[in-house]
């Protein structure tokens, strides 16, 4: 027994500030997932030509609030002939490893929980791969038909692209020579050029490969609703359902994160080392002093008096967080502190700018057809990305024999990708020409419904 | 000290949750027990200070086979299993094998402490600044000593996985 306390007290006092990190991420995250819900409703409107949620606070401000008391308090259910042990496990297991995987993260040069881990990157990508069992063990749980289908069809998915982004993150590895995610953005940084622009490739494969792992549409096929109901999600309800939701958003800023880590330079500002650019340190405060003079001009014209106050704060608030990037570009006492608040910045810009373009997908794409996602992943992303990965390293052995680097690396990266499309190009050609001998037999996939 | 107690935390989960997979009629739970086996024997290379075969145990057998586990074992329709005899019958056999099993441990356990530096090598553990990186070191013993090995392998999984494209197409 006391083995036991001295153990746990030696715990505390090794892992006390990654433990206090970890709960204060536990606490906020369900706050940023309901606001990007909120901006994902926002979009679609705007896209939709509607208003969108307009009634809860100011411009609907405190929707996600409102959704989150409604969904706690809503009665618990689970069905008579569940499983119940692993219809409680289910979800609690899907945002357990969403929320670990963001541990390996580094947001920003100075915020990372697991700090410098030998296999960075890999952990975030293995352990956020471990939500698929929540998925489809609650599928197997409720019981029921459309939860199972949903359930399959994700697994199916899911296995599927994970080796097409796995082969698109090693292309993206090779540049870097490291797993290590503080290494990763220092490569970019000396290099003085993001990978995106030297395996862009790669980067695409990645980009529809996270889309597909999130079960974002338009290959949301496992819990798509004209077909199924609500997917494995259709026994759950209340807390429960809020959980998988919570893992499903977590997924995504952590695939955004992973993609931002790699290919989009991390942390770094735009040339990040150009002297002639630094004009960019500027654009942060900029930016949410434009937002504050934008939330103040709308103050007048909210209907009540707490909405206006409540506008009034969201202003202020902006203003603060100007104040609080301007200081370390202009006070020399604060000087220290600029790699950690604009790397914080940038990073989060990166990652809201990847989920936009997530959002505007779903906007815009009409879902696929199941055996059509298949066909896709299969006989498209794959053997691309292996031919990415062929064609980078070739690459990179002649670019190190010239002994080019940075953007001179573009001479060499560019005919590269430019054969990984013209290959790419042959694949689609080819299974088109199958697909038309094949269209008469028609084909009666199982999990297509 | 710290160590010694994830030790046992991390081998009793281990231990634990592989003799409950062995005895659980659900096949699906059968699968859940085994995948906190892995899990835990993942935590014990964590601690050997192996992280890259930490998270190649994750991604390939948690993340990779399991899925195919749970997936194949969702298709098969439970409640038929549940009637049939579960355990096929090899009891001798497997006693003979679980004796014969019991006996070289007992004798690793027992000739361990007689003479040093024979028996279970028992290792300190070195300080993490120590070793050379994990990815690194495994990367240089596969593609540098066992060069050839590793080739042989791959070549063999390719081959057993052309064979099961082909065997899978021959049935349609």
């Amino acid at each position: 027994m006391q083995a036991v306390i001295q153990a746990t007290m030696e715990f505390l006092k090794l892992y006390w500030a990654p433990l206090l990190c970890g709960l204060v991420i536990v606490a906020v995250l369900p706050l940023v997932v309901g606001y990007i819900v909120l901006v994902e409703r926002k979009l679609m409107a705007d896209m939709q030509a509607r208003l969108g949620p307009m009634r809860v606070g100011p411009h609907g401000l405190l929707q996600p609030i409102a959704d989150a008391v409604k969904l706690l308090i809503k009665e618990d259910i689970i069905p008579d002939n569940a499983d119940k042990l692993v219809f409680w496990l289910a979800p609690v297991l899907s945002v357990g490893a969403a929320l670990l995987s963001i541990a390996g993260l580094a947001i920003g040069p100075a915020f990372q929980i697991a700090k410098d881990i030998n296999i960075g990157i890999l952990f975030v990508v293995g352990v956020s791969a471990m939500g698929i069992f929540g998925i489809v063990l609650g599928g197997w749980a409720s019981n029921s038909h459309y939860s199972l289908m949903g359930s399959l069809r994700s697994s199916a998915q899911l296995v599927s692209y994970e080796t097409a982004a796995g082969m698109a993150l090693v292309s993206g590895l090779l540049l870097t020579g490291t797993l290590n995610i503080k290494a990763i953005v220092e490569a970019q940084s000396k290099e003085g050029i993001w990978f995106v622009m030297l395996a862009p490739v790669a980067f695409f494969i990645y980009l529809v490969a996270s889309i597909a792992e999130t079960n974002r549409a338009p290959f949301d096929l496992p819990e798509a609703e004209s077909e199924l109901v609500a997917g494995y999600m259709t026994e759950f309800s209340g807390f429960r359902w809020s959980l998988y939701f919570l893992a499903e958003y977590t997924n995504m800023i952590v695939v955004s994160s992973v993609a931002t880590t790699l290919f989009l330079g991390g942390w770094l500002r735009p040339f990040a080392d150009v002297h002639l650019f630094n004009f960019l340190d500027y654009v942060p405060p900029l930016l949410m002093i434009g937002v504050a003079g934008y939330c103040l001009s709308r103050t007048p014209k909210q209907p009540s008096g707490v909405q206006q106050i409540f506008m009034l704060a969201v202003a202020s608030l902006c203003f603060v967080v100007a104040l609080v990037l301007v200081a370390p570009v202009v006070l020399p006492i604060a000087k220290p502190f600029y790699a950690g608040i604009h790397g914080g910045f940038w990073f989060i810009f990166k990652v809201s700018a990847y989920i936009y373009f997530f959002m505007w997908l779903r906007f815009t794409i009409p879902r696929y057809r199941f055996d059509q996602l298949m066909r896709l992943g299969w006989q498209f992303l794959i053997p691309l990305s292996i031919v990415n990965v062929l064609v980078v390293g070739v690459a990179l052995i002649v670019s190190s024999y010239f002994n080019l680097h940075g953007w001179a690396m573009l001479l060499v990266t560019t005919p590269a990708a430019i054969i990984a499309l013209v290959v790419a190009l042959m694949i689609l050609a080819a299974g088109q020409e199958s697909q038309a001998g094949k269209e008469n037999a028609a084909a009666s996939d199982f999990y297509a419904g | 000290m710290l160590d010694k107690v994830l030790f046992y935390i991390f081998a009793g989960l281990a231990i634990a949750s592989a003799a409950l997979m062995v005895t659980r009629r659900n096949a699906v739970h059968s699968a859940i027990f085994l995948v906190t086996a892995l899990l835990a024997t993942a935590g014990i290379f964590l601690q050997l200070r192996a992280e890259f075969l930490f998270i190649v145990q994750i991604i390939l057998y948690v993340g990779g086979i399991m899925v195919l586990f749970i997936f194949v074992i969702m298709l098969v329709n439970l409640d038929v299993a549940l009637q049939q005899i579960q355990f096929a019958r090899q009891k001798w056999v497997a006693l003979i094998v679980a004796l014969a099993l019991s006996a070289q441990f007992g004798l690793m356990l027992w000739s361990s402490g007689k003479t040093p530096g024979q028996g279970i090598p028992v290792l300190a553990a070195p300080s993490a600044s120590e070793l050379p990186a994990n990815s690194e070191a495994v990367a240089q013993s596969l593609f540098g000593t066992y060069l050839l090995a590793f080739e042989i392998a791959s070549v063999l999984l390719l081959v057993a996985m052309i064979g099961a494209v082909v065997m899978a197409k021959k049935e349609r």
